[in-house]
């Protein structure tokens, strides 16, 4: 670590893994719910939990991407961030939103629109807050001597996840309109420019961990960012085959979704290949781990699964059901919540000056948890595959099948509790790191 | 080989493109989903219908043109499956509605209430949906 700035990300990756653990912990509430055990839900209901787990997830994704931002962009831009103190602000003001907002989910305080249940007087709230980190972020990028490609990515994206939250704000009178709009948010965020938040962080920790030249990979990675939005813009249509749209989204949906998964393969290899060519042996092996199982796993999760269900002929049986997610699961892990991880596997030791490299615990946490995330994409799997199979295709009723697949439930849970006995390692090692420290300073600047 | 002002064009010359063309087809898709969706069938009831659908998060548990949770079943078709008085009877109920195991949060609605969502439900039911959801092809008749 070279500038005092950096510091800052820390406190957004601790918030992430509280975030995370409660998120979890929500999760386990509605996986026991499935099985035939909804015992909380005087208290807390299946749509409660529900909306609180997705809302957390997002909002420690949004907290890590923040986090990454004020730790890559001194380093990229050889300059301290334009403030600290509004860095803190901003963090602070969005854990108050975000805790209002779970709180009110408590008590029937929402809009029940998938993904955007935050209510709206606290939309404007995030609006602000994330306009004060584009802000602080933006004028750094603009003093700066030198700009990369890989920090003008990352931003581009950033802004792009920021205006894009604003269609899904407009309220509208007809439930497939406000659908239609629904998707500018949710679709292209997570298979557009969150992708280019990826693609940005994925390419700064090759050119760290693997020392292959830096215009290398900034070539590629505008040629996997062109292939995201070649394909993911009308990509968008695989979620308006059935709501109410105009046929031809099927024809444009299919085609292009199905080019969609081009993106991420183009990330594995990338990935990949940069780390066969990489010259030097960087010291930091979890980190490593993390980068390149990203690049991996997205390809599995997004790509492999969400192909397998975004041809029109399938997806008239899958759509809505547990398939779905099955796929939201791993594709939501390998390409978001990993990425998080890697960085801060790569940022911690820089930012604490412990050159905790290779602890046993790290390199048990990165196992466990994909390990863990596998066995429940599968149970899921299972769950779907049958939930299809008796409900659409046999006209079985809708809570008779849902009995039916309560064991697989058993085996989410369980595999649930393996993933999160992996969450926990990797906070164990987070917490062993201790705080930020300024004799890091330079002591620890990377090789890189 | 590709260099990288190459993959820089790339990029940005396809994204001005589809975003255009995605764009293009927005606007030609709102012109044609008022059609779609009977839009003029739309009422004051069936809008307070959407209103506390949202306030209430349905969707938190149920799927309505197949969007939602995967708790609680899909509701697109549930007017012509269950027919009116089932469902103003659910709604109403101050228990939790509970046939099957799976548990409904009480609303305890009013009878005006539940005559609004009622009137949404009908409403989307009518929508075209391209032929979702699909007929049981397996399906046993005897
Ligand atoms: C990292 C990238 C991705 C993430 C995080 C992700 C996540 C999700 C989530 C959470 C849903 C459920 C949305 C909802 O019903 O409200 C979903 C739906 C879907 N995804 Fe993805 N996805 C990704 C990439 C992809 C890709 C690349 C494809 C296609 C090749 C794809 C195909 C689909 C399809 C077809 C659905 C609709 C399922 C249905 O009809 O119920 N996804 N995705
Ligand atoms: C202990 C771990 C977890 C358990 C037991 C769990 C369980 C569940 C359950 C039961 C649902 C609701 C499905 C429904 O509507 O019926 C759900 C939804 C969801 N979870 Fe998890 N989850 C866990 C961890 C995670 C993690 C780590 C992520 C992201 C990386 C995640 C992302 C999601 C998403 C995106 C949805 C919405 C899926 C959709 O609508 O298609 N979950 N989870
Ligand atoms: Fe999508």
């Amino acid at each position: 670590m070279k500038f005092k700035s950096q510091k800052l990300a820390y406190y957004f990756f601790s918030t992430c893994m509280l975030l995370l653990c409660l998120q979890i912990t929500y999760g386990f509430i509605m996986g026991f719910a499935h099985m035939g055990y909804d015992n909380l839900h005087d208290y807390i209901p299946f749509n409660t939990a529900r909306a609180v787990h997705t809302n957390l997830l997002v909002v420690w994704l949004l907290t890590g991407f923040m986090g990454a931002a004020y730790f890559i962009i001194p380093d990229e831009t050889q300059r301290e961030l334009y403030s600290t103190k509004l860095g803190f602000i901003q963090l602070i003001s969005l854990v108050v939103v975000g805790v209002v907002a779970v709180i009110g989910f408590h008590f029937n305080w929402w809009e029940g629109r998938k993904f955007l249940e935050i209510p709206r007087p606290l939309d404007f709230l995030v609006v602000i807050n994330v306009l004060t980190f584009l802000f602080n972020i933006g004028i750094t990028l603009f003093r700066a001597e030198r700009s990369s490609t890989t920090s003008i990515v990352l931003y581009t994206g950033l802004v792009a996840a920021a205006l894009l939250y604003l269609p899904g704000m407009i309220y509208f009178e007809n439930q497939s309109v406000d659908s239609y709009f629904r998707w500018w948010v949710v679709h292209l965020w997570v298979e557009g420019v969150w992708e280019l938040i990826m693609g940005g962080i994925l390419a700064y920790l090759l050119i760290k961990l693997t020392g292959v030249d830096r215009e290398v990979i900034e070539k590629w990675l505008y040629v996997i960012v062109g292939l995201t939005f070649l394909s993911g813009i009308l990509g968008t249509g695989h979620h308006y085959y059935y709501i109410g749209a105009p046929k031809y989204w099927l024809m444009v949906g299919g085609i292009f979704s199905a080019l969609e998964p081009l993106a991420f393969l183009g990330m594995a290899l990338f990935a990949v290949v940069m780390y066969r060519r990489s010259g030097r042996e960087h010291p930091n092996k979890i980190a490593l781990l993390w980068t390149i199982g990203c690049a991996i796993m997205s390809f599995v999760g997004a790509g492999f699964l969400g192909f397998a269900h975004t041809l029109p002929s399938v997806n008239l049986y899958t759509h809505g059901t547990l398939v779905t997610a099955m796929h939201g699961h791993l594709a939501f892990w390998g390409a978001y919540a990993m990425i998080v991880l890697a960085i801060i596997s790569y940022a911690m030791p820089m930012i604490t000056g412990r050159k905790n490299y290779n602890s046993m615990y790290g390199m048990l946490a990165f196992w466990i948890c994909n390990i863990g995330m596998l066995g429940m994409t599968g149970a899921f799997a299972v769950a779907g595959v049958a939930q299809v199979y008796l409900e659409r295709k046999t006209g079985m009723d809708f809570t008779l099948v849902q009995q039916e697949i309560e064991p697989h439930f058993l085996g989410l849970v369980l595999a649930a509790t393996l993933f999160t006995t992996g969450v926990l390692l990797y906070i164990y090692d987070f917490y062993k790191y201790g705080r930020p420290n300024d004799e890091a300073l330079v002591a620890l600047t990377d090789n890189g | 080989m590709l260099s990288k002002s190459q993959a820089r064009l790339f990029f940005v010359v396809g994204t001005i493109f589809f975003s255009g063309v995605f764009l293009w087809l927005t606007v030609d898709t709102l012109n044609k989903m008022p059609a779609q969706t009977n839009a003029q069938n739309i009422s004051p009831e069936v809008n307070r219908g959407k209103v506390i659908w949202e306030d209430n998060n349905c969707m938190g548990c149920h799927t309505l043109f197949g969007e939602g949770a995967y708790y609680a079943p899909e509701l697109t078709k549930a007017y012509e499956r269950r027919g009116e008085a089932y469902i103003r009877a659910l709604l109403m109920s101050p228990t939790p509605w509970s046939p099957q195991g799976r548990k409904m949060v009480a609303y305890a609605m009013t009878e005006q209430e539940a005559n609004d969502v009622i009137a949404f439900i009908k409403w989307a039911g009518e929508v075209d949906l391209n032929g979702f959801p699909a007929e049981p092809t397996l399906k046993q008749t005897n």
